[in-house]
């Protein structure tokens, strides 16, 4: 939105909503972050904290939620303004269930630990925190995007999301085979099956994001369409 | 070759086609080499910032200017395919068949009844009891019949703004027109006036062609189902109102809907 609107209002009212959804983004990264370390190193502590955040993601979905249809009712925006606060309201829901992804994980943490897990789990956690480097990167990539309103980084974002799912395959296999091998795995392995699946989901609202910058910036619906699709639309 | 109608979906039967239309103030170029071409019975809004010409376009459909003699338009516009600029047909006729209605109520100095008559009067020969149906059935039109059908003999000036708007627009309608031409028509009204007018203008256009010109983007968007862009006397862009609004094809289309022109 580089260009100015005739009133300078309206103008701080969208690159505000806009800066709080980046913020919300930032705050879900974090958490799935933090999820991740709560998981590698057992920290029960950093767990709790994942889950105290939810609150303040809710609270922020609540508020952009608030903001937007007061923006909608006010400025009855038109085109590309129409396009992103519609995109925003979308955008923030997926946010919202990355945050929701992270409290999945950190609950999990919380069950391993209490299970007593910690000492003599040999699990492969070191792959899952390869999946969600994928993962956290492909989200803090779909948030530069949006910041910048890039479709060409949006597009790299709905490419690279495929990598994540092969990983998740890749795990998955790994995990059966812990399984099979040594029963008294089950139990914890079906546990890093979820979480890996929490994970792969943070890749799949990347994508959503990513989807809703290319509808901001030309107005076109690329969800459902395959990525050589979009690639010959941006051309 | 098929002729092109940009940005009007195919399906659609042309009832106005305008072509290479130009119109000069004096020396002053008003309307460049506009070409469009208008579906019958939608509803078409003209919108753009004051001065881009279209009330201009819209007062050449049934040659309003020819009232003044500096004003000269060169060009086609064909309605039903008969040219109205250079037709011989008697200008009375074309109004007839082309009714408008203005920014300002403009009702006559007279009775309800009779500003809805008078028209009627000069192209049909009715008797007492089928203008007094004609009268009914435009008042009805108009959505107003049931608001003055006790005080049809009072003044049409006692009534409200929005009521006057809706007898003009009775008024129009009385003489069985194809199209209908609205210049600003809600713009002197209030937010409840307007919105009976937009709502009888959805119901105008099962039986004809609506043009309306407004400064009020949103009006275009809620009651239109093309809309033309125009700016400094160039017609910008012609598209379905949902297009126009949602997606629209020019960067300075979306400039001025978005507000950010200027």
């Amino acid at each position: 939105m580089t260009e100015k609107h005739l009133s300078a209002q309206f103008d701080a009212e969208l690159s505000g909503i806009s800066t709080r959804v980046l913020e919300m983004g930032g705050l879900v990264e974090s958490q799935v972050a933090q999820a991740i370390y709560a998981l590698t190193n057992f920290s029960e502590a950093t767990a709790a904290q994942v889950l105290a955040r939810e609150e303040t993601v809710n609270a922020a979905e609540v508020e952009i939620d608030r903001d937007l249809s007061r923006i909608l009712a006010r400025r009855q925006p038109t085109a590309r303004d129409l396009r992103l606060l519609i995109a925003i309201s979308k955008s923030i829901a997926n946010l919202e269930r990355v945050g929701d992804e992270a409290a999945r994980i950190a609950r999990t943490v919380q069950r391993l630990i209490s299970a007593g897990m910690s000492s003599r789990l040999r699990l492969p956690v070191e792959d899952l925190k390869f999946e969600s480097d994928l993962a956290i990167a492909l989200l803090r990539k779909a948030l530069d995007a949006f910041a910048r309103l890039d479709v060409d980084k949006a597009l790299e974002v709905l490419k690279q999301d495929d990598q994540i799912d092969q990983e998740f395959e890749g795990l998955m296999r790994k995990l059966i085979t812990f399984m099979m091998e040594d029963p008294r795995t089950i139990s914890s392995s079906i546990d890093l099956v979820f979480v890996a699946k929490a994970i792969e989901r943070v890749g799949d609202h990347a994508k959503n994001l990513a989807e809703q910058i290319i509808y901001i910036v030309k107005g076109t619906d690329v969800r459902h369409s395959s990525v050589e699709a979009v690639e010959t639309l941006m051309r | 070759m098929m002729e092109t109608k940009p940005g009007i979906s195919e399906n659609e039967t042309i009832k106005i086609s305008v072509k290479n239309l130009n119109f000069y103030y004096g020396k002053f170029h008003a309307l460049k080499d506009i070409s469009l071409e208008i579906p019958e019975k939608k509803v078409t809004a003209f919108i753009g910032p004051s001065g881009c010409g279209k009330s201009t376009l819209l007062r050449t459909f049934n040659r309003m200017f020819e009232l003044y003699p500096e004003q000269r338009a060169e060009g086609e516009i064909l309605i039903d395919g008969e040219d109205v600029i250079r037709s011989k047909v008697d200008i009375s006729l074309i109004r007839a068949k082309v009714g408008m209605v203005f920014q300002k109520p403009t009702p006559f100095p007279m009775s309800i009844y009779e500003n809805i008559a008078f028209g009627v009067r000069l192209f049909e020969k009715l008797t007492r009891v089928e203008m007094d149906e004609r009268v009914e059935w435009a008042l009805k039109k108009g959505a107003l019949w049931t608001e003055v059908k006790d005080k049809l003999h009072q003044s049409g000036s006692g009534l409200s703004g929005g009521q006057q708007q809706r007898l003009c627009i009775a008024r129009a309608v009385a003489i069985k027109p194809e199209i209908l031409l609205l210049d600003e028509p809600c713009s002197a009204l209030d937010p409840i006036s307007t919105g009976k007018i937009e709502e009888l203008i959805h119901e105008l256009k099962s039986d004809y062609t609506v043009l309306i010109v407004t400064h009020n983007m949103q009006q275009a968007a809620r009651c239109s189902d093309y809309t033309a862009y125009m700016y400094l006397g160039d017609l910008m862009e012609v598209g379905a109102t949902s297009d126009i609004f949602m997606k629209p094809k020019r960067k300075e289309t979306e400039d001025y809907i978005t507000g950010r022109f200027g």
